[in-house]
């Protein structure tokens, strides 16, 4: 089967829209720098959008489908990134062909593609039904991304609970779009809050970051062009951690209680903000 | 009590909303855990107090049984204020009775008016995975 040495971690966080595939985008650009073979996989081929955040989406000819089927080879589904080679894409499949996969045709692929790859990053779909499912049976560990929001907290409990009965171990959790003035003001979920509610080991603190959305105007992930950005030092943070280099965590909360939050309570009572 | 009432009661007054959510949450997920809906806890609830009552007497109206989470363990938390214990017209089975009120129920004859005094708190927790609908 696999060497044991490939890491394959499904991304997942059962709400929609809190980040999975930038976290899988940015996260394997960073590993590739950190000079790690990585390949990700977009389970959500349903609604595909990780070639996009890759800025690979005229590159794309087959999928793993393709592979499954044997119409074309392994090398001909992977779709090497121009600036980081060590990164591959593989779409799991055509969106026009959305039945077609099963539990064990993910886990095909993913164990094919581990055997030239030191990490394969899986994109999982929103929701808890097949498209999850079938991400969750090719993978050995997870990352469950989330937003300080109750509905996304919800959600990624509930999907700690379905990765728990599946065995998927370990499981970490990144928390995402954290606003530090927001939760200063006791508006929003504090980290400790949600890392107690969901009782997982916190892999990384992304805060909300406008550069997220220019890099995927872009199609170039945060990662690629150096940690200028929170959110990218934030990332690269994460695909350290994850390689198991002794990283502090900085609850962003904390930190930006001294300074910048006197200086923006200055501001705001000025009128200038 | 319902759900929604013990909701509204823990949102208290002028609360920051961080705290609301954290409060909220904790509850909502308690019951996603369990796979308990409000009508089968209420039953549980009321069959609870049921037994509570054929040994001791309780204020119904502050009483409680909800749901707590914690560390993604889930409790059951009873918290029932005695007010006397019951007569004793049957031969009761002591133990049961002594473990239902740790600090010792008062004779029935007097302290009457002491509600609040008491509280029978029992905890049974519920592992949440044992209980996730098991995948093919």
């Amino acid at each position: 089967m696999t060497p044991a040495s490939a890491r394959i971690i499904l991304i997942c966080s059962g709400k929609g829209g809190v980040g999975k595939t930038t976290l899988t985008a940015n996260l394997g650009i960073a590993l590739a720098k950190l000079g790690e073979r990585t390949v990700v996989l977009d389970a959500d081929f349903g609604l595909r959008n990780l070639d996009l955040l890759l800025g690979l989406e005229n590159r794309i000819v087959y999928t793993a489908q393709e592979v499954l089927a044997g119409s074309c080879r392994l090398e001909q589904a992977l779709v090497k990134h121009k600036q980081e080679p060590n990164l591959s894409l593989m779409p799991a499949g055509n969106p026009r062909m959305l039945e077609w996969l099963t539990p064990d045709d993910m886990k095909t692929v993913s164990n094919l593609v581990a055997e030239r790859a030191d990490y394969v990053l899986i994109d999982c779909p929103a929701g808890v039904e097949q498209g999850f499912k079938n991400a969750a049976a090719a993978c050995r560990e997870a990352i469950v991304i989330t937003t300080p929001e109750m509905s996304a907290v919800r959600d990624a409990d509930r999907v700690i609970g379905l990765l728990n009965t599946q065995g998927i171990q370990p499981v970490q959790l990144v928390l995402n779009r954290v606003r530090p003035k927001m939760v200063a003001n006791q508006e929003m979920l504090a980290v400790d809050d949600v890392t107690d509610i969901l009782a997982l080991p916190l892999l990384g603190l992304v805060v909300e970051d406008e550069q997220v959305i220019v890099s995927t105007n872009r199609g170039e992930p945060l990662t690629l062009n150096g940690t200028g950005s929170p959110a990218a030092r934030a990332y690269m943070n994460v695909a350290r951690r994850l390689r198991g280099e002794g990283v502090p965590l900085i609850d962003p909360s904390k930190e930006r209680r001294g300074l910048r939050a006197r200086l923006m309570a200055k501001l705001r009572k000025s009128g200038n903000f | 009590m319902t759900l929604i009432d013990f909701i509204q009661r823990l949102l208290g007054r002028e609360k920051p909303s961080g705290a609301l959510a954290r409060e909220r949450l904790q509850l909502v997920l308690a019951h996603d855990r369990s796979d308990l809906n409000p009508e089968l806890l209420e039953q549980m609830r009321r069959e609870i107090l049921e037994v509570v009552q054929k040994y001791v007497e309780i204020d119904l109206d502050s009483g409680d049984v909800s749901l707590e989470t914690g560390d993604r363990v889930t409790a059951l938390v009873a918290n029932l204020p005695i007010r006397r214990a019951r007569p004793l017209a049957t031969p009761r089975p002591a133990g049961d009775a002594v473990a239902a009120a740790p600090e010792s129920a008062p004779p029935a004859t007097d302290d009457a008016g002491t509600p609040d005094g008491l509280n029978a708190e029992t905890a049974a927790a519920v592992e949440p995975d044992a209980i996730e609908p098991r995948q093919t």
